[in-house]
């Protein structure tokens, strides 16, 4: 499943600081849409206002409204539980669980549904998952091996793997590869472009290039100084935002000319 | 700084200063390492020799005239009874404590409830004992005759119950009121330092708060709980005054709430005073036999650590 975002007014705070100013925007199910923009400009903070784990950070809120697919995902009595299993995430550093297998990493968020799946359709999962994630290959000898043996670029992977075999109907990443090597980043690219087949995916990166090769609609956000909010600036199809975009600051950011 | 103070100005050759500052280290560190050997080294000596001549002496000479194995094994068995029902009331509540602050209070509350447990810990052991004689043992009557009436079958709750309530199971009560801000500020150390790295991995799943925990908080603090555990467990089984006070000491017996068993460290302490000759050698092999006993926990504490090294994210 895929589902489409609209974003309307949203405003975020942290306590009486508003890091984010009204954000209007429309995601595409099965497309890519990238984030772009300087560091401090809240696209992280964003994207992590449309599956609710800003909530995470003391003091964080948000005014406004996120739809997804229709459902306000901050109507009175959502619970962020949900969100999250149905908006899954990939974090800048990977992170599969130290203490689990790679078999139970992918697992793990399908076990907390509490769902009893018998041994085969567990095994049936992974695999899917582990393909999906273009790792199979890699582990399926060492299955019961922790996740933390593998290299950065697999505990990526594994961690979209993971992400995936909930089946979400958004994924978003949050500078998926700024941690890993040119190689690993191709294999995550590479990945992205299927990923949009089935899933919204929502993409932050600080590396145009990347911008360029993986998504279809890119957002350029940008502040006016430290201690402004983050706004967004310009949101257009990417190959319109690299080579002819409306706004100034926009065509300055992404032909290198910022600051 | 003091390194780049000291640093030659033109360019930093082999013998650099820095160099001085490592050794002057790494001389103080293995100092410190072989000071804690050899006063390790020079207690187990004492005690070996000092006890020595228990096991040589004519076993009708020992205390109770059946030899140092007669002797020494009641007070072991209530020793490791006090200790292990204190762990056990202990454990749970203390772990449950430390996720509280960690994870559950907001953080006006947890720091102050973090103080709380912290000062429990500040308080000495005689007081805990006075309480627990005073007060807690009378309390307990009660309770202990109802268990005795309505659970007397199970060897463990066996009565005629206690009239002043000072037995072993009010001793490993107040052994686990002693050990609980041990193994709660311990554990939340370790709960405050689980990577919010593999938290927010777990959220992101869709994992509610006790989930989280569950996912990526106490695989990760599994070390440290059995650690704090473990410090508890040492504090347990050394426990004197408190022991010594609430007890009402005996003869070994399975149940927990008539007057009876003893520990070795309040053994030892009640009758060192007046110990002399072959009666001192035999009080201090009690203290070899309880220092055996610590090891072998900890050594065992640490091969449960170890069995789990591969998962644990040190890698």
């Amino acid at each position: 499943m895929s589902k489409r975002i609209d974003v309307s007014d949203l405003n975020v705070y942290y306590g009486d600081f508003r890091a984010v100013e009204d954000v209007n925007i429309t995601l595409d199910p099965k497309s890519v849409t990238a984030f772009i923009g300087p560091s401090g400009c809240g696209k992280s903070t964003f994207l992590r206002t449309l599956n609710r784990m800003h909530e995470v950070i003391p003091g964080a809120r948000v005014e406004g409204k996120v739809l997804l697919d229709g459902d306000n995902l901050y109507a009175d009595g959502v619970d962020p539980v949900t969100v999250r299993s149905q908006i899954g995430m990939v974090f800048q550093r990977p992170n599969p669980f130290p203490t689990m297998s790679i078999r139970d990493n992918v697992l793990a968020g399908v076990k907390l549904n509490s769902r009893r799946m018998p041994r085969s359709d567990a095994d049936e999962l992974v695999e899917k998952s582990l393909r999906g994630a273009n790792l199979w290959n890699e582990v399926k000898d060492r299955l019961e091996k922790p996740g933390s043996g593998l290299s950065g670029g697999q505990q990526q992977r594994l961690c979209i793997a993971r992400a995936i075999a909930v089946s979400p109907d958004v994924i978003l990443m949050d500078e998926p590869c700024s941690a890993l090597d040119p190689i690993s980043t191709l294999a995550i690219e590479d990945l992205i472009n299927e990923l949009k087949d089935e899933y919204t995916v929502v993409i932050v990166t600080h590396n145009m290039q990347q911008a360029a090769r993986v998504s279809d609609k890119t957002a350029f956000f940008n502040i006016a100084g430290t201690g402004k909010p983050g706004k967004l600036i310009e949101f257009a199809e990417t190959a319109t935002i690299f080579n002819n975009p409306a706004e100034k600051s926009t065509e300055d950011y992404v032909s290198g000319r910022f600051g | 700084m003091s390194t780049t103070k000291l640093a030659p100005a033109k360019g930093a050759g082999p013998e650099r200063s820095g160099r001085i500052g490592d050794k002057v280290f790494s001389g103080a560190a293995l100092g410190a390492g072989a000071l804690i050997v050899t006063v390790l080294f020079a207690v187990a000596l004492f005690l070996i020799v000092q006890a020595l001549p228990t096991f040589t002496a004519n076993p009708a000479d020992i205390t109770g005239g059946e030899g140092f194995f007669a002797y020494i094994f009641p007070i072991v068995i209530g020793t490791l009874i006090a200790a292990t029902i204190a762990l056990l009331i202990a454990t749970p509540i203390g772990v449950a404590v430390a996720l509280f602050i960690s994870h559950y209070a907001p953080r006006s509350l947890a720091r102050g409830l973090g103080y709380v447990v912290d000062l429990l810990a500040a308080i000495p052991s005689v007081v805990y004992g006075a309480w627990g004689a005073s007060f807690l043992a009378s309390q307990l009557k009660g309770p202990y005759a109802w268990l005795a009436d309505n659970l007397g079958w199970i060897p463990i709750f066996g009565g005629p119950a206690s009239g002043t309530g000072k037995t072993i199971l009010t001793a490993g009560i107040v052994l686990a009121v002693m050990v609980l801000p041990i193994i709660a500020s311990l554990t939340r150390e370790i709960f405050l330092q689980a990577p919010m790295l593999h938290q927010e991995a777990a959220l992101a799943l869709g994992a509610t708060r006790w989930e989280m925990i569950r996912m990526a908080v106490l695989p990760f603090a599994r070390g440290g709980i059995i650690s704090a555990v473990m410090l508890g467990l040492g504090r347990a089984l050394g426990e004197t005054m408190a022991v010594a006070l609430v007890l009402s000491s005996g003869p070994l017996i399975a149940s927990l709430i008539r007057s009876g068993n003893q520990t070795i460290a309040a053994e030892i302490a009640l009758n060192f005073p007046e110990a002399f000759g072959l009666r001192m050698h035999e009080l201090i092999a009690a203290g070899l036999v309880l220092f055996v006993i610590t090891l072998a926990v900890n050594m065992v504490a640490r091969w449960i650590i170890n069995r789990h090294k591969e998962f644990s994210g040190a890698n």
